[in-house]
């Protein structure tokens, strides 16, 4: 069992023996988290900082949370309302912050590359919570062990990740993971909103969601996201619910014990319908919530455990 | 001013195209005689001037060529001098063997007035080592809304008209400045790039902008930016320059347009000659230019397109940036890079892949453009001014951004291994570079 990273940027450095140390340890939180008392000590003294440069209420609640579990001494920053505003950088707030100590920073940002290149600043672990359009690794591992423990293991299913593409960062990263562990990936979406050269990353693209669910062992939908287009990806909302809304008709191309997972927040009635969401037999998403918690928890004590193991590199 | 000898180089000339062993004769400023084994078999002209009074400088063997005119220079006057003075860019520019400048008007504020031209002419005069010439926006503010005084900037000096990356979106307001800069015989500098197809544009598109979520172009905007200004040229009979062709699907744009006689020449940057995009690596922001690094198989053929000469003309593209505003995230950044000083060693890069040959390297950065804007250098021949670049094209050098002498270091080319080294630059035959 290892684990060799000093900072979680991506998926994209991780070995599949790193995910599977990672999941392993996920595993023992779930249970932790299910227990009347949820405490344990592995972050106890640890500072962590939360900083978002983007709203989001899901993922800082939980990672607050999991840092709170653990014991550590939880920040939250929000930053769109801050000293962002007042014309400082990227890099001056880094060192501003580097300079009370923490020990675990947590950080999402609007653009790619942005905690990437806050990492290299800070001397501390640096947790990437979603840049740009690039990766959000938490939201892939979450997304992984809500599977493994779904379908009992997390390699040779096929796979179908569906919607909004060009503009997901968890469709970046749930691809580079479940391609590491050698899974059979289908992209399912509008043309304009399939990111161009994709084909290279070994997946297969389909335009047809009923050809791309035909068989599959998971249905991952993705939010639409508005807020990302500057307009005209997509004619209406009422025609990509007709095409690419997860419903009960279209879902009856997939194995009939595939799992539904959205990572929210969802679009009821323009990417998935209500029902397929609530049923519990089909959807996971609640379970996706939980697993969420107790992946951060994991990610951050094997990150405190490298940290604590190195302290010398830590402080250079 | 006594008479100075080059002696002993090996003469790069791009007019013939021939490499050979001579001498240089400088008189006056400008280049008096050459002496090569098909002028002089015997050693005897040259004998006779060695005997007489005159400085010689032996150029053991190393290369002599005529000195880069490099179109499409920014430096920060005015408003930016923080980043890039005259006095800087000057040094630099002679470092690099450019002999002479043609600055950007995109500066704060554009150049679209004789006044502000005559006021950067006085600045660079004051401070600059090198020649300097200057280009004047098409539009003033470069906007795109109405043209700027072309005939008064004419008179006031400008070589060509541009509004650099800003392309004008409205073609009536484009064809009556290419209809008015005919009448006058202006040169128009077009940036080929459709300007919606490119907005917030990072990357280019394919399997790198994807993998690093970034916004991106494809690169098809700039063969649509080039059709464009083409039929254009067509309707109004303009000169006209593309600044930058950086992709393979823009080429055949360009063919026809040369086959149907327009009177039309293109350039490229040292930048898309010897990188690709996946230089940006991990979101490495001294590698974002403008237009965004494009694939490997664009570079090859835009090399191609050099060798061939379709491609006319190579230049720095020189767009100094200080610390902050490249210390940003990669979206955020500001694009382009120094180049004055790196360009030849770094081009050098072609020759010694056995891609260019020399004579054709210089066809692209000195002769080339001075044809384009009417200058009589770019060439070793009698007459010509004696604007020279000495260099030793073998010379291994790793390269220090801190050593440049541009006031910004934003180079993508920090620690790079090169091959090639300028000795030495004469501008109308004075020597202002020594290495």
């Amino acid at each position: 069992m290892r684990f060799d990273q000093r900072h979680l940027l991506g998926i994209d450095p991780l070995r599949p023996d790193e995910i599977t140390t990672l999941l392993d340890l996920a595993d023992d939180y779930v249970a932790l988290g299910r227990r009347r008392d949820k405490h344990a000590q592995a972050l106890s003294g640890l500072t962590q900082i939360n900083m978002f440069f983007e709203n989001s209420t899901r993922t800082q609640a939980s990672f607050e949370l999991a840092g709170k579990r653990l014991g550590a001494d939880v920040m939250n920053m929000s930053m769109q309302a801050s000293s962002i505003k007042k014309g400082e950088t990227l890099i001056d707030t880094a060192m501003t912050l580097n300079a009370m100590h923490p020990d675990l920073l947590v950080v999402r940002h609007p653009h790619s590359g942005a905690v990437d290149l806050l990492a290299q600043k800070v001397n501390c672990a640096v947790l990437n919570a979603g840049d740009g359009r690039h990766e959000h690794p938490t939201q892939a591992l979450l997304d992984a062990l809500t599977i493994r423990r779904a379908k009992g293991r997390l390699h040779r299913l096929n796979i179908a990740i569906c919607g909004d593409i060009a503009h997901s960062r968890v469709a970046r990263s749930n691809i580079l993971l479940l391609h590491k562990m050698e899974n059979r990936i289908r992209l399912v979406g509008p043309s304009t909103l399939v990111p161009s050269g994709i084909e290279h990353f070994g997946v297969e693209v389909y335009d047809d969601m009923r050809e791309g669910l035909r068989d599959v062992d998971v249905v991952m939908m993705l939010r639409l996201q508005k807020e990302r287009m500057d307009g005209g990806f997509i004619p209406s909302t009422r025609e990509y619910y007709h095409r690419y809304g997860l419903d009960a008709e279209k879902l009856s191309y997939a194995k009939e014990d595939a799992i539904v997972m959205h990572p929210g927040p969802m679009n009821r009635g323009v990417e998935i319908d209500g029902t397929i969401a609530d049923d519990i037999n089909r959807s996971v998403i609640q379970d996706q919530v939980e697993m969420g918690v107790a992946v951060r928890m994991a990610a951050m004590d094997l990150l405190a455990r490298n940290l604590r193991a190195n302290p010398k590199e830590v402080m250079a | 001013m006594t008479d100075t000898l080059l002696s002993n180089a090996r003469l790069i000339d791009p007019e013939t195209g021939s490499d050979d062993l001579g001498a240089v004769l400088i008189s006056g400023g400008v280049i008096k005689e050459i002496f090569t084994q098909g002028t002089d078999p015997k050693g005897e002209k040259l004998a006779k001037v060695n005997a007489g009074q005159v400085e010689v400088v032996d150029c053991k063997g190393k290369c002599l060529a005529p000195g880069i005119v490099d179109i499409g220079v920014k430096v920060g006057e005015p408003g930016e001098r923080h980043k890039e003075s005259y006095a800087t860019a000057g040094r630099a520019a002679a470092a690099g063997g450019v002999t002479t400048i043609v600055t950007r008007p995109d500066t704060t504020t554009a150049i679209d007035t004789p006044e502000g031209l005559d006021f950067i002419r006085r600045r660079a005069a004051e401070d600059a080592t090198v020649n300097v010439l200057h280009m004047a926006a098409l539009t003033k503010g470069r906007e795109g809304r109405e043209m700027t005084e072309i005939g008064f900037l004419l008179d006031a000096g400008a070589v060509a008209f541009t509004d650099c990356d800003h392309v004008v979106r409205d073609t009536k307001v484009l064809s009556r400045a290419m209809t008015y800069a005919r009448s006058l015989g202006a040169l128009v500098i077009g940036h080929p790039q459709d300007p919606g197809l490119s907005r917030g544009a990072a990357a280019t598109s394919g399997k790198f902008a994807s993998l690093r979520g970034l916004p991106a172009v494809s690169a098809m905007a700039e063969r649509m930016g080039l059709d464009r200004d083409i039929a254009l040229v067509e309707m109004t009979g303009v000169r006209y320059h593309a600044d930058q062709i950086t992709t393979a699907r823009a080429l055949p744009a360009l063919v026809r347009a040369k086959k149907n006689g327009f009177d039309v020449t293109a350039g490229t940057s040292m930048h898309h000659l010897t990188l690709n995009e996946m230089d940006v690596a991990d979101y490495r922001t001294f590698f974002k230019v403008k237009p965004p690094l494009r694939a490997e198989e664009d570079r090859l053929e835009i090399v191609e397109a050099v060798r061939s000469g379709l491609i006319d003309i190579i230049g720095s593209f020189h767009t100094p940036q200080d610390e902050e505003s490249k210390r940003l995230p990669f979206e955020e950044a500001a694009s382009g890079a120094v180049g004055l000083e790196t360009m030849l060693p770094v081009l050098l890069r072609l020759y010694h892949s056995g891609e260019l040959d020399l004579p054709t390297l210089f066809r692209a950065l000195s002769l080339n453009p001075a044809k384009r804007l009417g200058l009589p250098c770019g060439r070793l021949a009698a007459g010509a001014p004696a604007d020279l670049v000495l260099f030793d094209a073998d010379k291994p050098i790793i390269l220090d951004r801190f050593k440049l002498r541009s006031k910004s270091k934003n180079t993508p080319f920090d620690n790079a291994r090169l091959q090639g080294k300028v000795l030495g630059t004469w501008v109308a035959g004075t020597r202002v570079y020594a290495a």
